[in-house]
């Protein structure tokens, strides 16, 4: 066998069998352990390893996520408190059902965003949630950095559910377990992200994530919908994205894909000036079933939700049998409670 | 990588046929205790555990002529000492049957503390009240933290608390044979 594993040698205090575990990486490309994960605020700060670690046991979290009996005491007597600067719903709960599952307490706080002043009050919050004990915070909020400002003030784990434009990283690892899933190893695969690139954070921590993983990215979108200096025909000027393709017709980006993934279209970029019209948007950059035959026969359709249908999918597609929407939704579940599970552990490794 | 025995000696304390001969005996055993129930599950602890099991239910087969159905278990989420969650992934726990009232024979490869086996019977409780549980190590190296005991031994290997021991399988390994290790005391001239 070719497979390099780590020492068996390592010191095991923690009562293994007297097998030593981080001998046993059950992938075994993995040629060192990765690295504890603390914080969780963007997808930049992974290595491959780390990503692919949660990933493998996200898989092992959906197995308990699907069971009869779903709860486990492995975070119990954890306090977990979800800080929403910003409305979600649907992160929310997934953070909180994750939580719930691994046997934490998990307090939701939802705060409008309008009702504080910035910066000091954030830095108050974080100092009263910290006095009080908590074990995690997962914090959303408007501004882009606010989940790392609040990392650098308290010393239980932060995990990014999201902040302004610059990063959702949960999303991202539910994306890509998702596409594994459903695709297998992601390297070389070619994958099409069409729509809203400037202002979603979630286009920019998939596309990082994706390739890290190796995966053949493919963007396209209406140009006043892009990030400045993503040019047609080039690669994306951001670290991490040299591999990335703006793909200069929607058509080219979404040719032969393994995989779609379309974004959400904001109204009130309507308001802003970057669309003349939902119904052009639909028309130019919706994705359809013409538009999806593109792609490979069976190729899984992704959307981050919630749905405008009609403008950045079509409800034939959005319902149809290549749409992985709710595995989106349930596998978000298992890829939260693995990272949960990661942060808090590495916590507690620091002690 | 680092050499297994650059860092101490190793010595085999099981060759491949002697881990033939113990799963055999261990084979026959179960059946003995059960009477031949029918109803019997075996239960391996990730990794290793997993692949005796089988191993144990493919004996058992060509003994009886029918052959148990094997779960695997990941224990992690149900342990109490410090985890290792980001070194080492959560694996999918796959039990093929209700546990309700059948007799469970939980698989591991080195009985050691006993707190993975702590961990496991919490794990398997939530899968349905099995009739009996017991427990088959390959392995068994003392130094119990708590009142567990094996009801299926492969071998018994005293060992002191530095020593390791290495259950290496065909499956994983690519070698069925096992190593007792002595790991160098710190700073110990070579």
């Amino acid at each position: 066998m070719t497979t390099t594993r780590k020492t068996p040698l390592a010191t095991d205090e923690t009562g293994a069998n007297g097998q030593v575990e981080g001998a046993q990486p059950s992938n075994s490309q993995l040629e060192t352990a990765p690295e504890t994960i603390h914080h969780l605020l963007d997808v930049d700060a992974l290595s491959r390893a780390q990503i692919e670690t949660l990933l493998d046991s996200s898989e092992g979290m959906l197995e308990v996520l699907g069971r009869d009996l779903k709860k486990t005491p492995a975070l119990r007597g954890k306090t977990i408190i979800t800080l929403f600067f910003e409305n979600s719903t649907r992160t929310r709960i997934s953070f909180e059902e994750a939580g719930k599952i691994l046997g934490a307490d998990v307090i939701n706080v939802s705060v409008s965003a309008s009702s504080v002043s910035k910066g000091e009050s954030l830095y108050n919050t974080s100092l009263t949630l910290q006095a009080m004990q908590v074990d995690a915070l997962v914090v959303r909020h408007p501004h882009s950095g606010a989940p790392h400002f609040v990392a650098r003030h308290v010393k239980a784990p932060v995990v990014n559910a999201g902040d302004g434009l610059h990063a959702h990283p949960t999303q991202a690892l539910l994306d890509l377990f998702t596409l594994k899933q459903r695709i297998g190893a992601l390297d070389g695969k070619k994958i099409a992200v069409i729509g809203d690139v400037l202002y979603s954070r979630v286009a920019r921590s998939d596309i990082l994530g994706l390739a890290k993983l190796g995966a053949d990215v493919h963007v396209s979108g209406p140009p006043t919908l892009m990030p400045s200096g993503w040019q047609p025909g080039a690669a994306p000027v951001e670290p991490g994205m040299e591999s990335v393709t703006i793909a200069k017709r929607i058509e080219e980006a979404l040719d032969g894909a393994d995989a779609v993934m379309t974004l959400r279209i904001q109204r009130e970029r309507q308001d802003a000036g970057h669309l003349p019209d939902l119904r052009e948007y639909s028309n130019l950059y919706g994705i359809n079933k013409a538009r999806l035959a593109l792609a490979k026969p069976g190729a899984p359709l992704m959307h981050p939700g919630p749905m405008n249908e009609g403008v950045e999918i079509s409800s034939e597609v959005a319902h149809g049998d290549q749409s992985v929407v709710e595995e989106q939704v349930r596998n978000g579940v298992a890829v939260r409670m693995a990272v949960l599970y990661a942060v808090c552990a590495a916590g507690k490794e620091q002690e | 990588m680092t050499e297994s025995n650059s860092h101490g000696d190793s010595r085999v304390v099981l060759s491949s046929d002697d881990l033939r001969r113990a799963l055999a005996r261990i084979s026959h055993e179960i059946l003995e205790r059960n009477k031949g129930n029918r109803d019997l599950v075996l239960v391996g602890v990730q990794t290793r555990g997993v692949h005796l099991a089988h191993r144990l239910a493919a004996n058992i087969g060509s003994f009886e002529g029918f052959e148990p159905p094997v779960g695997s278990l990941d224990p992690r989420l149900y342990r109490d000492d410090p985890l290792q969650a980001s070194v080492n992934p959560v694996r999918p726990t796959s039990i093929p049957v209700s546990l309700e009232d059948r007799p469970v024979v939980l698989v591991d490869d080195v009985l050691f503390t006993g707190r993975t086996v702590r961990a496991a019977l919490n794990a398997l409780s939530d899968f349905g009240r099995a009739s009996t549980i017991q427990f088959a190590a390959l392995v068994d190296r003392g130094h119990r933290e708590l009142p567990i005991r094996p009801d299926y031994i492969g071998k018994n290997i005293p060992t002191g608390k530095d020593e390791r021991v290495w259950v290496k399988l065909a499956e994983v390994d690519g070698i069925d044979q096992v190593d007792l290790i002595r790991t160098a005391p710190v700073g110990a001239e070579a």
